[in-house]
């Protein structure tokens, strides 16, 4: 027999304007259960949770808890009833301890005093049980990520939280750290904890969730038992059609095109990239794969002009120099993808053809006697809309309106649409659903193809198997020595992620 | 030279520091609490004005003084609801907005001023607040001169600010205002309504910011003129940056502004021969900001401050 489910969402519908984020959704999570909400980025994951959570009020449907009808709009209602959310962007205030942050709206507003010990006693309990240390006295900005998700796990856990949904929770994580998340989250099971987490990443949707409901577009298209289905069912489920990302054709490279040799950066004490040196050659795809933090950042800003190097030189289009400023390297045609596109890539307040033509708003075409030639520009936006196939845009929708995938496809075609000799694509997926990786990653070997130098640099193995010809590890601001893709099989990489390449050379 | 450092012998100094201080205490403590909910008050200097003006009004037309500081008070925070419902639930330019306050408090105040003494060639004063002797304390010599013969508000402004550091720092209230101006979201997610604890935390430090006012016609003078805060509004919002935003820096950054004011009146009987007096007056305002360059590098300002917050956006 089956007990009646601990929470039941029935024809949510929420509008925003035109745009119908949810339409007529229902589901139902049971007890014990860890039921995976898989989507694309935009199929409306994110905004069904909220409405369960009181964020927002959706326009119609009802969210029953443990039976009873929840009221709209309050956060503090679902509380009460037993549900806790840890939201994709931490809500916690980093200057504030982490008791602080845990306590925060248990008590009542009129008491003289906070009774902090038995607090202190009831998380420290709560941590151990779960398996979730943290210090109750360390602040916030103290902490790392994953310390910081064991934190928004703790505060829902200590309002006795019996439901608990998760929104994307290993976007920030490193891998070890999500795997860690997931035993957690199969131990609270264990207890009778209920759980939801949403997710776009087909592997942990398969190693960690008992129970699938995909949502596209909106729409619940699809309910599987995790056992029941495969990666592949769930990626034509979830893109709604089948999604193949595309792989490298062998081809033969050609001359360098940007080298960097014994290039040291430092910072104050800080060495940020130690002694490195690497060349990409025109039509070839060079890899620097390694866990994030290991000098990655510093590599993206030396190629994009916006590091110099203490030691050594770099050489592109035939200059050699401690560092290149941003315009040289437009100038030489140089394409930059940058690691965040929200802060370095795109002006989220300006339009879409404001940003389309940012590099080259002094080309001849662009403006005249310097007046912006509107026309000429909205035009050239539309084209890369068009050749991009970037959804949801005009040449006048604002930037920050399009969702991750269709901004990155906005910088990609902005640099590749006037053919590019050299390209730094720095986490050019990061955050990314399967669609959108798969025409990223087209993209780029398109580019290849049409000859461009790549310099890529990712953290995302299966990508850089797929795409680069060459591959170099970095690993605390040191890059090892290159290998040809064919060489590389995976224990060989993970090595040289784990710093263990020396000795080679010499063989 | 050595007259100059007599000064700070004398139990008069002493005595003038912590009334200076009385206004620039209560000033603070109010711009403090707007700030940790994460709004900025530059209504402050109008704010100050009108509760100049209301506690004099009142007194004069018969009140008691305590009814002039309470009537004060509440003119404080309506002004302060006003600022509020403009950044808050509208979310409009914090700097606009206060700046917009401080205006039409001012003007108010002079036209309200103006209406009800038509001719006055020299202003109407009234019966201020006297200094209150504590019994024993105040006969402890130089000490007591100093501390303990002071007015009323004066110890008032001092338990406020004890009480504000006691608020802030232990009760789940204090944690909720702290918490909403370093992340309001964070507040909404644990079911508190971040808006309504700005809205609160505005009306209660704009009420402090007019019985600082209140202090200037009720104790220091006995009458009020329309440019009798002079700056000081401007003066508390530089002291809550002094004092990294916390109550007990903001006591003392007060104290240390009005030991150089006090300073600086009595240096200007010692100095002989030719000094201009103004330079003597800047005094104050340049060791001040001297004194926020050193401190404001340490300064942890509340995350959200300034960033206004709306439901169900990040």
């Amino acid at each position: 027999m089956t007990r009646p489910p601990v929470l039941e969402l029935s024809g949510i519908t929420k509008r925003f304007g035109d745009l119908v984020a949810n339409d007529d959704i229902s589901l139902s999570l049971n007890q014990g259960e860890l039921l995976a909400l898989l989507g694309e980025n935009g199929a409306g994951k994110t905004t069904l949770m909220n409405i369960l959570f009181g964020h927002y009020t959706a326009d119609s449907g009802e969210v029953r808890a443990f039976g009873d009808v929840l009221p709209p709009g309050k956060p503090s209602a679902a509380i009460e009833a037993g549900i806790g959310m840890v939201h994709q962007h931490f809500t916690l205030a980093g200057n504030l301890s982490v008791l602080d942050n845990v306590m925060i709206g248990t008590e009542g507003l009129g008491l003289f005093t906070s009774a902090r010990r038995p607090a202190r006693r009831k998380l420290t309990e709560l941590a151990e049980r779960f398996g979730l240390q943290v210090d109750p006295e360390a602040m916030i900005s103290d902490l790392s990520v994953g310390e910081r998700q064991r934190v928004e796990i703790l505060k829902a856990l200590y309002r006795d939280a019996r439901v608990l949904i998760l929104d994307e929770p290993t976007a920030v994580l490193t891998r070890i750290e999500a795997d860690k998340l997931f035993e957690t989250l199969r131990t609270m099971t264990e207890t009778g904890l209920s759980l939801i987490f949403i997710s776009h990443k087909l592997h942990e949707v398969m190693a960690a969730s008992s129970r699938v409901v995909i949502l596209r577009g909106g729409k619940v298209v699809a309910e599987r038992n995790t056992a029941d289905t495969d990666r592949a069912e769930l990626a034509e489920l979830m893109v709604g059609r089948r999604v193949v990302r595309p792989r490298r054709q062998d081809q033969r490279a050609g001359d360098t095109v940007f080298s960097a040799r014994n290039v040291s950066v430092t910072q104050g004490e800080r060495t940020l990239l130690d002694d490195v040196s690497f060349e990409v050659r025109s039509g070839e795809i060079l890899g620097i794969i390694g866990v994030s933090g290991n000098g990655q950042a510093t590599l993206g800003k030396l190629t994009c002009g916006l590091a110099e190097a203490t030691q050594g030189d770099l050489t592109f289009d035939g200059r050699t120099a401690k560092g290149f400023t941003p315009h040289d390297l437009v100038e030489s045609a140089a394409g930059r993808i940058p690691e965040d596109r929200n802060t370095e890539g795109a002006i989220g307040e300006m339009a879409v053809w404001e940003n389309s033509v940012l590099e080259r708003i002094s080309e001849p075409r662009f403006n005249r006697r310097g007046f912006v030639n509107r026309k000429a520009c909205r035009d050239y936006s539309a084209e890369l809309i068009r050749r991009f196939d970037i959804r949801g845009a005009t040449p006048d929708t604002g930037t920050r309106l399009l969702s991750g995938g269709n901004m990155q496809k906005m910088i990609l075609g902005r640099n590749l649409a006037s053919t590019p000799k050299f390209i730094v694509a720095n986490q050019p997926t990061r955050g990314l659903d399967e669609g959108a990786i798969a025409a990223v990653h087209t993209e780029l070997l398109a580019a290849r193809e049409a000859g461009a130098a790549i310099l890529l640099i990712s953290e995302d193995l299966d990508e850089v198997n797929a795409l680069s010809d060459r591959i170099q590890a970095i690993v605390k601001g040191r890059l090892s020595a290159p290998v040809a893709a064919s060489e590389a099989d995976s224990r060989r990489i993970g090595l040289m992620m784990a710093g263990i390449w020396e000795g080679e050379d010499a063989a | 030279m050595m007259e100059a450092l007599d000064i700070f012998t004398t139990a008069s100094l002493w005595g003038a520091v912590l009334r200076i201080a009385t206004p620039l205490i209560f000033g603070t403590l109010g711009a403090l609490i707007c700030e940790r909910s994460g709004v900025l008050n530059l209504g402050i200097e109008g704010i100050m004005t009108l509760g100049a003006m209301v506690a004099w009004m009142t007194v004069y037309q018969g009140g008691d003084l305590w009814t002039g500081l309470a009537v004060a008070a509440f003119c404080g925070g309506m002004f302060g609801l006003l600022h509020a419902f403009l950044t808050v639930p509208l979310g409009l330019s914090q700097h606009v907005t206060g700046l917009g306050i401080t205006l039409f408090a001012s003007s108010l105040t002079y036209f309200v001023y103006r209406l009800s003494l038509p001719v006055s060639s020299s202003p109407p004063t009234i019966e201020p607040f006297q200094p209150l002797a504590i019994p024993g304390l105040s006969d402890i010599p130089f000490l007591g001169e100093a501390l303990f013969s002071q007015t009323a508000p004066t110890y008032l402004a001092i338990l406020a600010a004890a009480v504000t550091a006691w608020v802030l720092a232990k009760t789940p209230l204090g944690l909720a205002v702290r918490m909403t101006g370093e992340n309001p979201h964070a507040v909404e997610a644990q079911g508190l309504n971040p808006i309504r604890i700005r809205i609160g935390a505005i009306v209660v430090g704009s009420a402090l910011m007019a019985v600082g006012g209140a202090f200037l016609t009720t104790a220091t003078f006995n009458s009020f003129f329309p440019t009798m805060v002079q700056g000081r509004g401007w003066v508390c919002i530089a002291l809550v940056v002094f004092a990294s935003w916390q109550p007990g820096k903001a006591l003392l950054g007060a104290l240390l502004f009005a030991l150089f004011d006090a300073y600086q009146l009595r240096l200007q009987h010692v100095v002989e021969g030719g000094v201009p007096y103004q330079l003597f007056l800047m005094v104050p305002y340049v060791l001040s900001i001297v004194a926020l360059i050193v401190m404001s590098r340490r300064a942890r300002v509340p995350n959200a401050l300034m960033a206004p917050y709306r439901r169900g956006e990040r």
